[in-house]
């Protein structure tokens, strides 16, 4: 593991084709093993970073670093979880198949998925507690069971970051809990960098919370507060604390 | 019975025989990617494109003596380069891409039609294009057909993985390092080359249909791509054979009967389900 942020954003603009700024001198640094939850109103840009952060956009001003290199570089490195509405729930495809996806890589242009491949996309579906589900078919899982899966194919290339975009969408609160639990887990080796536009998101393992809106704040998870929030929403939001207990159910 | 007599008989059935289940395999495979990467439109004006390049391969034989103008090379030209716009448009995206679809529907029909309108023999070329001819097809179609066949699976099952991989979340593919053109226009290349194969069997009109029929029903009992695919070939296979049997007797045109079969039997598999699904609920 390089040293240095694992997110490093500087002077940062962007734009899509000559329209308004999405994101204006944005400057953002996110720190190796940090558990970052970015929140903002929609079309404030959050999902617009997390493309920049994969190389999927280029900025038109500015500079990014991922892990210490360019985002197109530490794509090998880094694990995505994208939303789950761009997935076809319907596609014929076994479970055990959308993880080994995660194991694809630039250096293997004809790919033929082998022992070791099948032995670590096991394991990581054993890690989020879905062991014995390789050959289950992915229609007839239940939404959480299927952001497991995905989240499976994300870790299957040992990434040293994971950006997952509104991981929580569509996900009864038992099973986000369970699922924060889970990336809370992870966060022990890994950094974790995610998109919500739901402030109860904010659980008790984000450590920084990154306010999308244009420009973007940076703010420890005991800094946030009712002003914060009318701040970044433009109105009264009634916030709601929600401790996520662990295993006090 | 009368077909089985007439099987052993002649050739021209024979032959017909033979297209149909050569069809069957590429249009199950690439009909399973068709309906999974949801780009039946896409093979539907790529089907519609192959008439100028028909028109205009046979407007060459006949009118100006070339030989060398095989209309099913002319077809295979067309589609390649209807695939090549249609990709490189989606990728780019400069353009809406369902405009494009369209235009490219329409200005290979017109482009066609003016050729064929310029060719001995108007009515019956255009008439076996768009509906298909089966028991034109002669022993040389065979072999190219068996040649598109094998490049089609061959690329399948090769490059299955980023196929797959690329269907199934695109974004992800392009993350993981995969060459998502590059793949995409691929697959879009292996559409064309199908819908060729297909257009012999069942004419330009109807092409889509077995591309797409075949593999929505067997999308409904397989839970992998590549089950899809097998149950698939064999359906188009079972269909392509069955419309040219129960055809044969009542003189009836075997690609329109093929596509009804098809389409009776995905209608009745649609329909079942949701009987059964209604009939859970009750319980």
């Amino acid at each position: 593991m390089t040293a240095g942020p694992a997110v490093e954003i500087e002077g940062l603009s962007f734009r899509y084709g000559g329209r308004h700024w999405v994101l204006r001198d944005v400057d953002l640094s996110i720190d190796r093993l940090d558990f970052a939850s970015v929140i903002g109103p929609n079309g404030g840009g959050k999902t617009t970073l997390l493309k920049l952060l994969l190389g999927l956009l280029e900025p038109d001003r500015g500079s990014i670093k991922v892990l210490g290199t360019s985002p197109e570089r530490a794509r090998p490195r880094v694990g995505y979880l994208p939303q789950h509405a761009t997935i076809d729930a319907s596609f014929p495809i076994r479970v055990l198949d959308v993880v080994l996806m995660g194991r694809l890589a630039p250096s293997r242009p004809l790919v033929r998925f082998g022992r070791d491949d099948r032995r670590v996309a096991c394991a990581m579906l054993e890690r989020v507690g879905l062991g014995g589900f390789e050959r289950r078919s992915l229609a007839e899982l239940s939404g959480g069971q299927r952001q497991r899966v995905l989240l499976a194919r994300a870790l299957a290339a040992d990434p040293e970051l994971l950006l997952l975009d509104e991981p929580a969408a569509g996900l009864d609160i038992k099973v986000e809990q369970d699922f924060f639990q889970l990336l809370g887990e992870l966060n022990r080796t890994k950094t974790v960098l995610l998109v919500s536009h739901d402030l109860g998101f904010v659980s008790a393992f984000v450590k920084t919370v990154v306010c999308v809106h244009g420009g973007v704040d940076v703010h420890p998870t005991s800094e946030l507060d009712g002003t914060m929030i009318r701040d970044l929403y433009g109105g009264d939001v009634r916030l709601v604390h929600h401790d996520h207990s662990l295993g006090s159910h | 019975m009368e077909f089985l007599h007439a099987l052993a008989q002649y050739d021209f059935l024979q032959h017909a025989l033979v297209a149909g289940l050569l069809a069957g395999v590429a249009s199950g495979i690439i009909g399973s990617y068709v309906v999974v990467r949801r780009i039946a439109t896409i093979s539907g004006a790529i089907a519609h494109f192959v008439l100028a390049g028909l028109g205009a391969a046979r407007w060459l034989q006949v009118v100006h003596g070339q030989q060398w103008a095989q209309p099913l090379l002319g077809a295979v030209a067309a589609a390649l380069v209807a695939a090549a716009i249609i990709g490189l448009v989606s990728l780019r995206a400069g353009e809406r891409e369902d405009t494009v679809i369209g235009a490219l529907w329409a200005i290979g029909m017109a482009v066609g039609i003016l050729f064929i309108a310029r060719t001995p023999g108007y009515n019956e070329d255009l008439m076996s294009y768009l509906f298909g001819n089966v028991l034109l097809v002669g022993a040389e179609d065979l072999w190219l057909m068996v040649l598109l066949d094998l490049l089609v699976v061959g690329c399948c099952v090769t490059l299955y993985p980023q196929l797959q991989a690329v269907c199934f979340d695109e974004e992800f593919a392009r993350i993981r390092g995969l060459r998502i053109e590059a793949t995409y226009l691929l697959l879009l290349s292996l559409v064309a080359l199908t819908v060729v194969l297909l257009v012999s069997i069942v004419g330009i009109v109807l092409v889509i249909a077995l591309l797409t029929l075949p593999a929505a029903v067997a999308g409904r009992f397989t839970s992998t791509l590549a089950g899809m695919m097998v149950l698939a070939s064999l359906l188009s296979m079972v269909f392509t054979s069955a419309g040219l049997a129960v055809s044969y007797g009542p003189d009836l045109p075997a690609g329109a009967t093929t596509i009804v079969l098809a389409g009776l039997a995905y209608i009745g598999v649609i329909g079942f389900a949701a009987l059964r699904r209604r009939l859970g609920r009750r319980s």
